[in-house]
């Protein structure tokens, strides 16, 4: 869990993003529970009803489920659903602009999968050093 | 009675205020409702402490009406031992210690937690055995705050309660207010102006300017509801035609313009023009909202 960083999203979307990431990287497993809104508006020190919104949105779609009287837990597959969800963000996000801004300078495609594996391999050396 | 005062603490419906000739509070409209954190926010001199002095019966209106937990708060002791109304210079007793001020405290206050109290006295490292009148500025609003938290009202104004607090000490007081609220949930109306210190624990945001409210919105909606565009003025101004218009500078060729309302859309529409955005905070929002000079 990060800080928040305030660049004009709303709260409680950051909110629901880091517990999102917290899921994908594993550092919150499926069928456990997550801090309860109370404890994320204390941690990050916003309204309740704030982080209340970002926990909700979760639940609305299913990665967190509420067990009376204990709390959220998150949901199995919820994991491979962000993933997936995620990845189409990605190919929206990056891939495509990626591609658009090749072709304006004529990069084909095949070119910047060259440039990836290149950058790839330099940076695996890099870390490796 | 009607059915959704369950949900209300205070309702306000045309609301005047005149001294003289002099208008405080021009024919204000809204509702404050129950176990929300409330955020009054507006300038010096805009109508904030005289809406509050309303709000708890300390001054009579010139026009409309005041409800506050469904009866007007004027000389009514039911609706008014449920507030707790923390102002800017509250006067006590000239022989009154801090421990005199909690000790006290109870026969206003049937939520007083004098554990509480005592928890936040350390916190704030308040002398109990103090004379009021020998506290720096600072423990004096410290005196104030601790009031106003263990009191849990129902109803909660702070009007400018931080003079001299320090840094840390607000902190303290935005941490306790915070962490007390989450367990005692109540109404909370946190007149301030220092809204970026306070932004993120509001619900709900009021802004008045010149007696009048200006917003009346949920403080999540606010954020990220204006956006700054900064580049070539020619392609600025382009993409600015015909929005809402908040504010605007200028530098040589540059300008900075505040607009409203931008869609995910647009905003991917601004940086491919060679646009920058950056978000406006909701003290950013507030001032260039309340700045103008002339009314209307």
């Amino acid at each position: 869990m990060g800080p928040l960083i305030d660049n004009g999203k709303p709260i409680f979307l950051q909110i629901s993003e880091q517990i999102e990431n917290d899921i994908i990287d594993g550092a919150i497993e499926e069928e456990t529970s997550v801090p309860s809104t109370n404890e994320f508006a204390a941690f990050h020190r916003i309204n309740p009803a704030t982080a209340g919104k970002g926990v909700n949105r979760l639940v609305e779609n299913g990665i967190l489920y509420k067990r009376r009287g204990i709390g959220m837990f998150v949901a199995t597959g919820a994991r491979q659903r962000l993933v997936g969800a995620r990845t189409e963000q990605f190919r929206a996000s990056f891939v495509g602009p990626l591609l658009d801004e090749a072709a304006k300078l004529g990069i084909t495609p095949e070119q910047v999968a060259d440039m990836i594996t290149d950058a790839s391999i330099t940076d695996r050396e890099a870390s490796a050093s | 009675m009607n059915l959704t005062d369950t949900n209300t603490a205070v309702r306000v419906d045309g609301l005047t205020k005149k001294f003289g000739s002099f208008t405080a509070i021009d024919d204000v409209s809204f509702t404050i409702e129950r176990n929300k954190i409330y955020g009054l926010l507006g300038r010096n001199g805009a109508g904030k402490t005289t809406l509050m002095q309303l709000l708890t019966g300390q001054q009579f209106a010139t026009r409309g009406t005041l409800e506050v937990f469904g009866a007007s708060p004027v000389e009514n002791a039911r609706v008014l031992q449920q507030i707790c109304f923390i102002k800017e210079s509250q006067k006590y007793p000239d022989s009154f210690r801090i421990e005199h001020v909690l000790a006290s405290a109870p026969w206003f206050f049937a939520n007083w937690d004098a554990d509480f109290a005592q928890r936040l006295a350390v916190d704030f490292r308040l002398p109990l055995t103090r004379a009021i009148k020998k506290l720096s500025r600072g423990q004096l609003s410290a005196v104030g705050v601790i009031v106003g938290l263990a009191s849990r009202a129902p109803l909660t104004y702070f009007d400018e309660p931080y003079l001299g607090l320090d840094a840390v000490a607000r902190q303290i007081f935005y941490d306790r207010l915070l962490e007390d609220y989450v367990e005692h949930p109540r109404t909370v109306v946190l007149s301030t102006h220092l809204i970026d210190e306070v932004s993120n624990l509001l619900e709900h945001v009021l802004v008045i300017d010149d007696g009048r409210i200006l917003m009346d919105q949920d403080a999540e909606a606010l954020r990220g509801s204006a956006s700054n565009v900064v580049g070539k003025k020619t392609d600025v101004d382009f993409f600015v035609a015909g929005r809402d218009i908040i504010s605007r500078d200028g530098l040589g060729g540059l300008a900075s313009v505040t607009v409203a309302g931008l869609s995910e859309a647009e905003r991917a529409g601004a940086r491919a023009a060679g646009l920058e955005l950056s978000p406006v905070s909701l003290q950013q929002l507030i001032v260039a909202r309340t700045t103008s000079t002339s009314a209307g």
